[in-house]
This record gives structure tokens, C-alpha cells and sequence, in this order.
């Protein structure tokens, strides 16, 4: 089943093991924050990203459904119109 | 400004539909008055009248996305068991929008009888009322409501004061409030209309939308959809500052043009240069391009801004515009929930550039490093409190370009380097 990469972003502390192991998906800001590209994650990066999974220090990293993403009503609830835009509308 | 002594000078273009009734200095309406006035709130034949006729009438939300109230409510209505949660949301923590706390103080039970309508149509136990304790005139005048209710209505009805602060309005930080007395946003999977307060179902709409919802219960989605000029329909409170005679709140009409709402305030008291449209979330633009463009959600989208929650905040054209815009992203980062790090370190960061850069002491990477930043930062918070600031800064980069390029030279040409009000 396609699934995508999700950061809990109030736990995540910035350890940055995700993005050693995930180059391909996972990029840290200039603070050495997680930015996870976009979309559904390829099948081949599966095994890497259940791994990056685990090892995570503070359990902040997961892989959802992308059924399950879309799942964010009332989390727009306060967003101006841009940033439902940046989120690819819905 | 003191929302009362504006509010008694305003004068709007249609009548006045939420803010109708006694005159503003006669101060909060009663439920006597209120029901002498509007009769009592209609019964319903439950959720399948209800909502369909919120739908028809294209209300959207007030609190800042626009988000369609009726879709919200269909949404919540159809995960609700026993026990559901409305919340009706008056923290209003924007610094510059007062239209939520001149409602809640001038017409509580409209607010009250939107609140009990949601209740009704989801199929709650419970209404809660959040009001945003600084705002003491709203919370008096809701106290006050609540208690005129005396619990004879079929939902339990309560008012818990909102803890100062920008992002104590957000749903996820109103559920965590009212669950944990923490109002830091939460970032779990569900959210509140899926597992809100002790776990039920709740919805939280803001306090303006469900006082216009009242009003479609009692005259209908076709007399709500009367008033508008172009695409959106109804009527909207919004919140002017700046240069303008009598700002304050004023209840418009959806479509009317910026020109026309600066005539209503009294007119300039000084050249205008620039606007911020919809809050602190929001976006600036010139007034030489946005002066005859619709006060509309739609056109305003298109012209690449926001209705937000309604803020109108007017820039004196002698003001410099990159303190204008460091005073708001410093603000921005200083009521950070201090959560999640690209909020914290971002936000942080941003605001201390463009500190250098209103002071024209700027790192040679400074206005470089912002137009990364501002791209870089959207979406990887746990609430939107990042992409709000990140958004605002975008269009202030976009709008004062000039002005940016030329304090990362070293150089203002506002001699006075005045932040400006807005």
C-alpha cells in the first residue's frame, strides 16, 4: 500500500537521523529540522523509510496512509489562503 | 483604539444585519431585547433542516480559512455520537482585529443561539464559550448572557476564558485547553471534529459565523444570500486601522471595494501607501492596486491575498514598510507556541534578519537567506503559526521590494525609519 512520510513536528528535536538514511526523501533545514518532499513515497524507498521509522530517537517520524493526510479539516481551520494552497488544496 | 466610541461612529452601506438593533452606545443587548427583537431562536426538525440550509446559504467560516460553515458541520454531524462538543471560538487573538469582542459584547446571545443551533444540528451536549480573557468587555457581556440563559436549554452551556495569546484560538489549542489547560496546538492524527474535548466529537467555529448561522434560522438562506455584490455572499465584520478618520469595526457587505470602506470610515487622514488584508496571517498589498478590487474572499484569492478574519490595516505611505513588516514577524515569533523547531528557530531567525535589515545593519545574506526561509518553513509546523508568518513575509518581501533591496544596501529612504501602526 503507497504510504507517506509524516514528522510530528512538536516532537521532533532535530537529531536528523531520517535524512542520513533518506537522503532521497528527507532534507534538513539550516537549523537541522526535517523537510520531507512531497507526495506519496516511492515503493523502492519502503524498507529505508520503515527503518528511518524506528531509529527515530524521539518517535517523531511516521508513515501514514495518504487517505490519512488528507484527513486535516479543522487543522485548516485557521489557514490563510496560501497555505491551504502550499498544501495542495482539498 | 476603543471598539464602543468607533463602533458609534460607523455607518455601513446596506443595513446592518448581526449588528443591527440598539445603538452600539447603548451596549449589550439583553435577552429580553434580543428575543423582543428576533423572537426566539426557531426549533428545528433536527440536523437534516438545519444544515442543508447553512449549505444553500454559503456561509463561510470567520476565523481566518473561509472554510464553508455547512460542509464543517455536515462533517462533524456525521462522526458525532453522544456527547459531541461545539465550541464557540471568541479567543480572537489577532492584536489588531476586534470584530469577534465588539460582537460578543454588543449581541452575546446571537452568539449564543448560533452556538445552540450548531449544538442541534450536530447533535452536542455542550456548548462552550471561549472568549479571550483580555477582551473584559466581551467577557463581562458573555458572563452576563449565559447567566440570563439560566440553563433552561436542552445543552449544558459554559464559559471558560480563552489564556491571552495569538495561538490560543487555533482548534487544536482550544481542544487542548479545555481538555489539559494548555493551549498549545497539538499535532496528533485526529483531530477535534474526530476526538475533540474528553475525546468527543467537536466543533469549533468561530463566534461571527455561528451568530450569521442564527440568523439563517430565522429568516432563511435566501435573505442571507440577499446582501453581497459579487461572488460571496452575506455580510462580514471587519476591523479597520490605520489613517482613517474613525477606525474601527464595521459590518460590510461582501463585495464592496476598499475605496468605499475607507469612505465609510470618515476617509485618509494621510496618504495611504499599503495595506495588510486579513491579519497578522494575512498578506500586504498596495492600495494603488488593490483600491477599486472587491472586498470578496474570491477576488481577493486571485489577487493573491486573503479575507482572513476581516482585518483591514491601513500603512501611512511615509511609513517605511520593512519595519512594518519586522514588527509583525517579530511578533509572529515571539507568541511561537515553542513547540515544533521550525517554528521556533525559523520564525527566531526571521525576525533577527529582518531586525538587521530594518536597522540597516544587515549580514550580507540576510535578505537572501529570508526569501529562502519564507519558501522553506510552510507546512512543517504542527498549526499554521509558521506558515502564517512565512506568508505575511512573502508578500512583504513581494510589495516593499524596493525598500528590502535597499536596506540590505545600508539605506532607508524613510528618514524617520517609523514602523507604522497597522
Amino acid at each position: 500500500m503507497a504510504a507517506s512520510l509524516r514528522v510530528d513536528r512538536a516532537r521532533c528535536e532535530g537529531y536528523g537521523m531520517c535524512a542520513e538514511l533518506l537522503p532521497e526523501a528527507i532534507e534538513l533545514d539550516d537549523w537541522g529540522y526535517p523537510i520531507v518532499r512531497d507526495g506519496v513515497l516511492p515503493e523502492h524507498l519502503r524498507a529505508l523509510a520503515e527503518r528511518a521509522v524506528e531509529v527515530c530517537p524521539v518517535l517523531a517520524l511516521r508513515l501514514v496512509s495518504p487517505e490519512r493526510m488528507r484527513s486535516t479539516l479543522h487543522s485548516r481551520s485557521l489557514a490563510p489562503h496560501t497555505a491551504l494552497r502550499s498544501h495542495g488544496g482539498g | 483604539m476603543t471598539v464602543n466610541a468607533v463602533l458609534a461612529t460607523a455607518t455601513t452601506t446596506i443595513e446592518r444585519r448581526l449588528l443591527a438593533g440598539q445603538p452600539f452606545a447603548a451596549g449589550p443587548e439583553s435577552w429580553d431585547q434580543h428575543r423582543a427583537r428576533l423572537g426566539e431562536l426557531p426549533r428545528c426538525a433536527g440536523p437534516a433542516a438545519i444544515i442543508p440550509s447553512i449549505e444553500r446559504s454559503g456561509l463561510i467560516g470567520r476565523g481566518g480559512a473561509g472554510f464553508p460553515v455547512g460542509r464543517k458541520w455536515r462533517s462533524v454531524a456525521e462522526r458525532s455520537r453522544r456527547g459531541a462538543v461545539v465550541v464557540a471560538n471568541g479567543a480572537e487573538g489577532e492584536p489588531r482585529s476586534a470584530k469577534d469582542r465588539a460582537l460578543m459584547h454588543l449581541r452575546p446571545h446571537l452568539v449564543i443561539d448560533g452556538g445552540l443551533l450548531a449544538a442541534e444540528a450536530i447533535g452536542a451536549e455542550e456548548l462552550v464559550v471561549y472568549v479571550g480573557s483580555e477582551h473584559g468587555e466581551a467577557v463581562r457581556s458573555m458572563s452576563r448572557a449565559v447567566a440570563e440563559r439560566g440553563g433552561r436549554d436542552a445543552v449544558a452551556l459554559r464559559l471558560v476564558e480563552a489564556p491571552h495569546g495569538y495561538v490560543s484560538g487555533e482548534s487544536t489549542a482550544v481542544v487542548h485547553y479545555l481538555n489539559a489547560r494548555d493551549a498549545r496546538p497539538t499535532s496528533t492524527l485526529e483531530r477535534p471534529f474526530e476526538r475533540g474535548v474528553r475525546s468527543h466529537p467537536t466543533l469549533v467555529q468561530n463566534v461571527e459565523s455561528l451568530a450569521q448561522a442564527a440568523l439563517i434560522a430565522r429568516f432563511g438562506d435566501a435573505w442571507y444570500r440577499d446582501a453581497g455584490r459579487g461572488r460571496t455572499r452575506g455580510t462580514a465584520l471587519v476591523t479597520v486601522s490605520g489613517p482613517v478618520r474613525f477606525p474601527g469595526v464595521y459590518e460590510i457587505e461582501y463585495g464592496i471595494t476598499m475605496a468605499e470602506l475607507v469612505a465609510m470610515t470618515g476617509g485618509p487622514t494621510a496618504e495611504i501607501g499599503t495595506v495588510l488584508i486579513g491579519g497578522y496571517f494575512g498578506g500586504w498589498g498596495s492600495v494603488r492596486d488593490l483600491w477599486e478590487v472587491p472586498l470578496d474572499p474570491v477576488d481577493l484569492a486571485e489577487a493573491g491575498l486573503g479575507f482572513g478574519c476581516g482585518l483591514i490595516g491601513l500603512l501611512d505611505a511615509d511609513a517605511c514598510g520593512v519595519r512594518a513588516t519586522e514588527r509583525i514577524v517579530h511578533y509572529m515569533a515571539a507568541e511561537s507556541a515553542r513547540q515544533c523547531g521550525p517554528c521556533i528557530f525559523g520564525l527566531g531567525a526571521m525576525a533577527a534578519a529582518l531586525e538587521r535589515l530594518g536597522g540597516c545593519r544587515p549580514l550580507p545574506d540576510d535578505l537572501e537567506n529570508l526569501a529562502r526561509w519564507s519558501a522553506q518553513i510552510v507546512g512543517r509546523g504542527a498549526c499554521h503559526h509558521p506558515d502564517g508568518a512565512a506568508a505575511l513575509l512573502t508578500s512583504g518581501l513581494r510589495v516593499f521590494a524596493d525598500e528590502f533591496n535597499r536596506h540590505q544596501r545600508g539605506h532607508c529612504a524613510h528618514a524617520s525609519l517609523r514602523a507604522g501602526e497597522v
